[in-house]
This record gives C-alpha cells, structure tokens and sequence, in this order.
C-alpha cells in the first residue's frame, strides 16, 4: 500500500521541475528558447499524468498523457513551419 | 545460476521505484540543463536525454510494477509516440536554429 503514494512523490517532485523549467520561458532570450521549455514540459506532463494514472487508479489519464504526446509534437512542427515560411516571405 | 539477490530485487516492490526514482533524476537533469546550458545547441542535447530516458524508465517502472500486458502495451505506445515526437521536433528547431543564425557557445581561452 505504500507504494502508490511514492509514485504521487514523484509527481509532485515532477511538477517542481515543471516550475524551474519556466525560468526558461522567463529569460529566453528568443522564441525557439522558449519552445524549447515547451517541449520539455510536453514530456513532463507526460510522466506526470501516466503516474497520477497509476496512483488514482484512473486508467482513462493514460488516453490524455497519449494525446498529450501527439499534440506537444504537432506544436513545434507548427511553429517552425509557420514561422520559417512567415521568415520567407518577408525576405521575398 | 541465477542469483537469490538479483530475483528478489527484479521481484520486489523496489525495482520498479528504483526505475521510477532513476527516470526522475533523468528529468531533473534536462531542466537543470534546460535552464543552465549557455546555448541552444546543448540545451536541445540536455532536453532529448529527459525526452527519451526519463519517460521510458518511469514507462518501465510503471508497466513493471503494474504486470498487465495491456497497460504494459499502452505505456510503451506512449513512450514511442514521445520518442518519435521528440526526435522530429528536435530535428526541426536544430535545423531551424542553424539556418537562423543562432548563437553557438565557444569556450574562452584567456
């Protein structure tokens, strides 16, 4: 019975680096900088809610930590390809 | 031949929390990287380490300590789905970074 309470532990342990990683949002000094700490917290919150998944005993967490996934990989792809084309034609 | 130590350890309670406890450490070393790391380059190096190990030790942890093929099947999807998508993603901002001129950090020899 004691375990389950250690895997909330690592959440919240988690969900404090979370925090730090908005520093970089903070002082980035430019917009990939700050995609960067985007990504990062995509894959957090990924972890989280497959642990608070196991903890809660809320299997269906599992379906939203996969969608998660999928959409914290459509937004870089988004930003890249809108902003590098927004890049082109302003040169052009 | 096969040791007792070793079968009580992968049979216990604990070798899923150690799993678990190691892929945390994994993330907490992307952030202190992610926030540290003088340029984006190496930022990205420090960020694809958390991406693919620490979610695929805490996914195995989790799958281990849960022993359902089902859950065990759904946790490595997902863990593919973060690999597959950190892999493209982190492809794009390198490429978009290097052809933007981004800054790349030089160690100074004084």
């Amino acid at each position: 019975m004691i375990t389950p309470d250690l895997y909330l532990v690592v959440a919240v342990f988690l969900l404090a680096n979370l925090l730090i990683g908005l520093a970089r949002i903070a002082i980035g000094p430019d917009r990939i900088n700050r995609l960067l700490a985007t990504q990062l917290m995509t894959t957090l919150v990924t972890a989280i809610l497959v642990l608070l998944a196991e903890t809660l005993n809320l299997p269906s967490l599992q379906d939203v930590a996969l969608l998660f996934a999928l959409l914290g990989a459509l937004v870089s792809v988004a930003f890249v390809r809108l902003t590098s084309s927004v890049r082109k034609d302003s040169t052009s | 031949m096969f040791p007792d130590w070793l079968a009580w350890v992968l049979l216990s309670d604990l070798f899923p929390w150690l799993l678990i406890t190691l892929g945390a450490v994994f993330f907490l070393a992307g952030t202190a990287g992610l926030v540290r790391f003088p340029d984006l380059f190496s930022r990205l190096h420090a960020l694809t380490k958390a991406d693919n190990l620490g979610l695929g030790l805490i996914c195995l942890g989790l799958a281990w300590h849960n022993k359902s093929p089902s859950v065990a099947l759904k946790l490595l999807l997902i863990w593919l789905l973060v690999l597959l998508a950190s892999a493209v993603s982190c492809h794009l901002i390198a490429r978009y970074a290097l052809h933007s001129d981004s800054k790349v950090w030089k160690q100074r020899h004084d």
